[in-house]
């Protein structure tokens, strides 16, 4: 086995994981943007609530390859585009988010709320003020959940010939060269990692009173 | 979807046809059972089979460790942390790399792949079983216990019953993460219906990569819709039923929740 493959071809692994971390930033932010939003909404609404998890379902079932042809065809853009894979991606992360986002809006005690509009809110001040502090740690806990699967499905765009760490994985089964998998699995991990540690610094700066209380915060245990 | 506005582009055009082309590739006969006459790659049926199998097997071997696990993290509480630590991390593995590692491993053959449906397939069981003995009501089980129940009493005929819903969601992920990732597999292995996508995607043939996704999309939809319906019969009434709205949402923590806080035995399913 040449390990000193890792050492010579450090270079193209860079750019690789820079194309990566670029491909899975775009469906975490987009995702993000789109489902707080639509999370309000549907935990403020049953009707909402049911349509929006029910598509989410459906989403959330395509496998991701079949996902990411589905989307050239539908859009009309050429199967190789990069954008195919950012936009699945954005719909898989909205599916994962929405749920969340309902439940961490769900979560905002109503006397809190109800206090925020007798002291004369108005509907986006107290969204703005009220709701969308309080249910922080929460929508925190989603995005990190999407963020680490985003990271992990971008490699299968390596399939539709999409490059990013992926391509370590296909050139290493057409190579045979085990080293090449390893350091892409370790170099997609560290990257997961990475974006795992920036969120929760942005949840911190963001949210400093979760920081000294965190037995006190509504923390949903994430679990698959 | 989008598609049905209409835009004067070629590309656009081309696209729909592409889905006409591939709903008529997959309703043509000769592609379902093979054509005596010229054999040039195997017919659909087969490679459903070929995916019902392998995904079959996966599903029970997942089944066969996430199970006794997941009641033993559940009946005792115990090793709750650890069982999530692990699943984060099976999470953050990229599918296609587990594949090729073990496949350069192993052989280019049906076992590795196998392997990596089962360590995909396993937290999902697992978080399944557990969220579904947390959700049992604290003060059934101490009543029965009172009652004389012994340990394996209380397993079998309080706490699967009670959480039947929960465990059937639980096999509903699992199912569909096996059958998800079996058709990534095929990119390395040419078996089942995601060998339709490998070979679209080697010989760009838009036609036979459509009618692909189209299928294994279809597969998947129908897996999960009837182990939703088993999801819904099996649970007993007022008991944790899966998808089922709860009045309460903050008891609903996508699936898991501390046995010590609240005895609301209504709970959401583990498949989002």
């Amino acid at each position: 086995m040449d390990w000193g493959w890792i050492g010579r071809n450090l270079d193209q692994m860079w750019s690789q994981a820079l194309e990566h971390a670029a491909l899975s930033t775009l469906p975490i932010v987009i995702g993000f943007l789109i489902s707080v939003p639509l999370g309000y909404w549907a935990s403020r609404s049953t009707a909402a609530r049911s349509i929006l998890f029910v598509l989410g379902n459906i989403v959330y079932t395509i496998p991701a390859i079949a996902l990411i042809v589905f989307v050239p065809v539908t859009l009309g853009l050429a199967v190789l585009d990069p954008r195919n894979l950012v936009v699945a991606l954005t719909l898989y992360a909205i599916a994962l988010m929405v749920r969340a986002a309902s439940d961490a809006f769900a979560a905002v005690p109503h006397d809190v709320t109800g206090s925020a509009t007798a002291v004369g809110f108005s509907g986006i001040q107290r969204f703005f003020a009220v709701d969308l502090p309080l249910a922080g740690p929460v929508l925190l806990a989603g995005v990190r959940v999407v963020s680490v699967s985003t990271v992990s499905l971008v490699s299968v765009g390596a399939l539709t010939g999409i490059d990013n760490l992926g391509m370590l994985f296909t050139d290493a089964f057409r190579n045979d060269n085990f080293p090449e998998a390893v350091a892409g699995i370790v170099a997609v991990l560290i990257i997961a990692a990475v974006f795992d540690i920036v969120l929760s610094l942005i949840g911190r700066l963001l949210m400093p009173w979760n920081r000294r209380s965190p037995s006190r915060v509504l923390r949903p245990t994430v679990a698959i | 979807m989008e598609s049905t506005i209409p835009q004067p582009s070629a590309e656009t055009d081309g696209g729909h046809m592409t889905f006409v082309d591939a709903l008529a590739w997959i309703f043509t006969a000769s592609h379902w059972f093979g054509d005596p006459g010229r054999s040039t790659s195997p017919a659909i049926f087969q490679r459903l089979i070929e995916t019902l199998q392998l995904c079959g097997v996966s599903v029970l071997i997942a089944c066969v460790i996430a199970v006794p696990l997941g009641i033993l993290i559940g009946h005792s509480g115990r090793g709750r942390t650890a069982a999530i630590l692990v699943s984060n991390v099976a999470r953050a593995l990229p599918t296609l790399g587990l594949l090729s590692i073990l496949i350069l491993l192993i052989a280019v053959n049906a076992v590795p792949v196998v392997v990596v449906l089962v360590i995909l397939g396993i937290p999902p069981m697992l978080a399944g079983v557990y969220a579904g003995f947390e959700s049992v009501n604290r003060d059934t089980i101490d009543a029965a216990r009172a009652t004389g129940f012994r340990e394996w009493q209380i397993i079998t005929r309080i706490e699967i019953p009670l959480s039947a819903g929960l465990l059937v969601g639980g096999l509903r992920s699992t199912a569909l993460q096996i059958v998800a990732t079996s058709t990534v597999a095929a990119y390395f292995l040419p078996i089942g219906l995601g060998a339709y996508l490998a070979n679209g995607i080697a010989s760009r043939d838009d036609v036979q990569l459509v009618a692909g996704a189209i299928l294994v999309t279809a597969l998947c939809l129908l897996v999960d819709g009837v182990l939703a319906i088993v999801q819904r019969l099996v649970a007993p009434r007022g008991s944790s039923r899966g998808a089922t709205d709860s009045a309460t949402p903050k008891n609903r923590s996508r699936g898991v929740r501390r046995p010590t806080r609240g005895s609301h035995p209504i709970q959401e399913g583990m498949q989002s």
